[in-house]
């Protein structure tokens, strides 16, 4: 260890490295927990480097060398999360891939990546990599946890993950040098080397396999892991997909800088149980997971007692008013601190508790634009929620709000040691510390998201308000206009509809045409309840949309919204004239949201095209014939006649100011 | 290395079988309930380690079979021969001692109950300690207890309900009610599985979930599983033999495809070749 000694002392540049830091500093205190058969188990951070240990020296002993890529692929599982550091330690590059991609999508991405490892989950990740062996030449190994249903397999290409570690134990049991040989190697790396591969989502074309550099990444989550002070103390709840650079950023690259401890959901359906039993101190989650907790305490509201709904609606509207001045720390009159605190004992507290907020410090939403009402919600019951705006060619964080600085309509200020200007176009441009070395296997690809002077282009259009923090519009080039000359915006057009909890998704049409006109998803949840709580009955999502009272309540949603909108004098011309509510729930199976659920408006508008020709040429019902796939890959067919309906409008005065321009 | 969960493996008893043997014949058996023929001189018989299915129109006696095989109904004339043994006047809980177990048509769970302690209900007969030990809740009741915990984690795990674990089983979906109903009948730990309409009521999706839970029920426990299933689908793609029944006689007996080609069966029930 001489050579390296003095490397040793100084600070790490790589997660194996943390991982033996963390393992000498914070031996005993725990680094992962899982629930398994219906008990929390916990690892410390030095059996977790054991656990990484023998992996290492089984994967190294099964041919895994430096360079190669290892395709991960599964729910957020200890296993898994173990494979990242376990391949970095050896200088291969972990590939994580989405673990509800269908076989193609999966298939895609090992052939891409050339990987040629494989450690997934189980059964059912097997066979969709098996599906596709003829268009995945590189890849020789698979590594499989769950052993279930694979006993029949043919096992010439199949591992079980404990028999590997087992081979790695029985190696670093027999022979020391090849611990140390191991440990050497880590502490021998200066960061230089791509220790990840995380793919796009895919919103526009085929997904892109960002490579991330070991130190870059280690200082991206230096930086943040101290802008918002956590440390060795702290729990996270890892439940977000693996392949996503949200999770592997909060979870894994800022659980290794910081020593804190991660927890992965016993499944994927008890996440909201499994969040309460935890209580993580930091927490994230896209916008419509806030939504969907907020429609289901509403929800449950509406069934409670009379005294616990007045207690609960007259306690949200003292949140209401002082709660967002108190987190802001903000001057607030003493009855006003003395109701809160009451109301805070009496509904906010075990409120918290209930939705598992009691103990989360930081808490950040991205990804989409969230309602400022449903922002305000949940900081006004005293959880910090915050925004963040990221990307994956960043390794996530571009800017964040400050404790103390947050505002609901901007994503923040820059984040720690990041660059940003707005170029000409009103793109958003960046440079960063985690920033990307390039696509992997895409040179050409990669020229056309840098500038030449090596800013990252978002391809989001954005401006800077008076304070510097960042407001995001639209995708730069998704933001068009009518053929009255106004600005048309469908995003935000879109997430001001989306904001009511009766609408799950909207796509909104009208680049170069006459008047903007949107399709809707209604919310089953919440229109569900609605319907049983009016005793309306519907036997299928198709049949409840097509409803007219549903019509009827989603009409008063786009007038309220183009009420908003009249408001705005950018924006009033283009108000809603013509909606319809969609038969069938966008789906990712089918290709119409990525796999991180946002809607692929290109595609949704070539295919439900017949629909938009409606919305434009003034019938009122269109029968429509879609093809839908089935988790299994089957496919069936979903006919229905949809109905159109018009929108009430509202009269602008600077309607004419804007179609002059 | 601080203790971690190891789980005990469910298996389906050690009977001296092997795999294939004949486990239960059934030899000309006839049912009537007053003047009703319900069955009349069926013989059929069920191998260890196969999924057999029974199928016919409605009314053709099947779930009747059922019952005579798990001793609820005493057959007029025939014989029943478990494991070797020919049985007489059989009640239901001695063909669960005998370890065979079932599940019903119309789910019959505990309903104000939670889906664990329902399924924890199936492990009654294999619970020793006595009563005082049981209200006490110390030492071997304790014991027991934690050991048929953890056959039932393992069953939920299985079945991947946890996360209905503490739900009552009276606010789930009927698809989760009907697996609930197959963890019961597994934490018997059963050799033989019988199943009555198990995908009765579902859609795609929950059939193929359960078809998937049938089948590695099979294959890892190497538990013999009897089921009655409408769905033709899932009939011919899951099990290795089939027996057909119409009005109480067997009309059709073997691999599903000698049942799809079988003239018989196919003019009782499938209407058509496929």
């Amino acid at each position: 260890m001489d050579a390296t000694g003095a490397r040793a002392v100084s600070k790490p540049v790589t997660f194996p490295q943390y991982l033996l830091l963390n393992a000498k500093r914070f031996g005993g205190r725990p680094a992962m927990r899982f629930k398994d058969y219906g008990i929390w188990q916990t690892w410390t951070w030095s059996e977790q480097r054991d656990e990484i240990r023998d992996l290492a020296l089984g994967l190294k002993a099964m041919g895994l060398t430096k360079g190669e890529r290892v395709a991960i692929a599964g729910s957020n599982r200890p296993r898994l999360y173990w494979t990242f550091c376990a391949a970095q330690s050896l200088g291969a590059v972990p590939v994580p891939v989405y673990a509800d991609a269908v076989a193609d999508e999966m298939a895609y991405v090992l052939d891409n990546a050339g990987a040629r490892f494989a450690v997934v989950q189980d059964q059912e990740q097997v066979d969709k990599i098996q599906a596709m062996a003829q268009t995945t030449p590189a890849l020789t190994t698979i590594i499989y946890d769950e052993p279930r249903g694979l006993r029949d397999y043919d096992h010439r290409m199949l591992h079980e993950f404990g028999a590997v570690q087992q081979l790695g134990r029985s190696i670093a049991e027999t022979d020391r040098d090849a611990v140390a040989a191991w440990e050497e190697a880590i502490m021998a790396s200066d960061g230089s080397e791509c220790s990840a591969i995380l793919y796009t989502s895919g919103t526009t074309g085929r997904s892109k396999g960002v490579m991330l550099r070991a130190s870059a990444s280690v200082k991206a989550a230096e930086d943040t892991a101290r802008f918002d002070h956590l440390d060795e103390h702290d729990e996270v709840l890892a439940y977000l997909p693996l392949a996503w650079v949200g999770d592997h950023y909060l979870n894994y690259a800022q659980g290794y800088v910081a020593g804190l401890c991660m927890s992965c959901p016993e499944s994927p359906d008890t996440v909201s149980q499994n969040l309460r039993e935890i209580g993580p101190t930091f927490y994230f989650a896209p916008p419509r997971v806030f939504e969907g907790l907020l429609t289901s305490v509403m929800i449950r509201m509406e069934d409670a007692g009379r005294i616990k709904k007045k207690l609960f609606h007259a306690s949200l509207a003292v949140a209401k008013t002082y709660g967002e001045d108190i987190l802001e720390g903000r001057p607030v009159s003493p009855s006003g601190r003395i109701s809160y605190w009451i109301c805070d004992k009496l509904v906010y507290g075990p409120l918290r508790n209930v939705l598992g907020f009691t103990r989360t410090r930081t808490a950040y939403t991205a990804g989409e634009a969230i309602g400022p009402d449903l922002f305000s919600f949940f900081r006004s019951l005293g959880i910090n929620l915050k925004q963040l705006y990221g990307q994956t060619e960043a390794f996530l964080y571009v800017t964040c709000q400050k404790d103390g600085d947050v505002r609901p309509d901007t994503v923040g200020p820059a984040a720690p040691d990041v660059d940003i200007r707005i170029a000409d176009s009103g793109e958003v441009q960046f440079r960063s510390p985690g920033m990307f070395m390039g696509y992997h296997d895409a040179p050409e690809k990669t020229k056309e998201t840098l500038t030449p002077d090596g800013w990252v282009m978002t391809g989001d259009a954005g401006i800077f308000d008076t304070r510097g923090h960042l407001k995001i519009i639209d995708r730069a080039k998704d933001v068009g206009k009518l053929t009255t000359g106004a600005l048309f915006a469908p995003k935000y057009i879109e997430n001001k509809l989306k904001f009511f909890p009766n609408i799950k998704e909207v796509v909104a049409f009208g680049d170069g045409r006459d008047y903007s006109a949107v399709f809707l998803n209604i919310d089953l949840t919440a229109v569900g309840n609605w319907a049983e709580r009016n005793n309306i009955s519907y036997g299928s999502y198709q049949e409840l949309a097509s409803l007219p009272q549903v019509y009827e309540m989603m009409a008063r949603h786009v007038e309220q919204v183009n009420r908003d909108l009249a408001a705005e004098p950018l924006m009033a011309g283009a108000q809603v004239s013509r909606f319809l509510v969609l038969h069938k729930e966008l789906d990712a199976d089918d290709g119409e949201l990525t796999r991180t659920q946002k809607v692929r408006r290109s595609f949704v508008a070539e295919r439900y095209q017949p629909l938009i020709d409606a919305l434009y040429d003034g019938s009122t019902e269109k029968f429509i014939e879609t093809e839908v796939t089935f988790e299994d890959g089957r496919k069936g067919i979903i006919r229905a006649t949809v109905r159109i309906a018009d929108a009430v409008t509202y009269p602008t005065a600077t309607l004419h100011r804007e179609a002059a321009e | 290395m601080n203790a971690r969960i190891q789980p005990v493996q469910l298996h389906a008893a050690d009977d001296g079988l092997k795999p294939g043997e004949t486990m239960l014949m059934v030899d000309k058996v006839s049912l009537s309930f007053g003047g009703v023929k319900a069955i009349t001189n069926v013989s059929f018989d069920i191998r260890k380690g196969e999924i057999r299915a029974i199928i016919g129109p409605n009314g053709a006696g099947k779930t009747s079979m059922l019952n005579v095989i798990n001793g609820f109904y005493h057959p007029q004339e025939g014989t029943i021969t478990f494991r070797g043994k020919a049985r007489s006047r059989m009640q239901p809980h001695e063909a669960a001692q005998s370890g065979i177990a079932r599940t019903f048509q119309n789910v019959a769970l505990f309903k104000g109950m939670s889906t664990l302690d329902n399924i924890m209900s199936g492990r009654t007969l294999k619970m020793h300690a006595n009563f005082f030990w049981q209200m006490l809740h110390v030492g071997p009741a304790r014991r027991e207890e934690i050991e048929h915990r953890m056959k039932v984690e393992e069953i939920i795990d299985f079945l991947e309900i946890q996360h209905i674990r503490k739900t009552p089983v009276g606010k789930l979906p009927y698809g989760l009610q009907k697996r609930v109903e197959l963890g019961r009948a597994l934490a018997m730990e059963p050799d033989l599985l019988l199943l009555d309409e198990p995908m009765a009521g579902m859609n795609v999706e929950e059939k193929e979930d359960m078809s998937r839970f049938i089948l590695d029920v099979n294959s890892q426990m190497g538990t013999t599983i009897a089921l009655i299933e409408h769905d033709m689908g899932v009939v011919m793609d899951i099990s290795d033999r089939v027996v057909v029944l119409d009005y109480g006689r067997k009309i059709g007996d073997g691999t599903p495809d000698e049942v799809k080609a079988n003239q018989d069966v196919i003019d009782a029930y499938l209407g058509v070749s496929r």
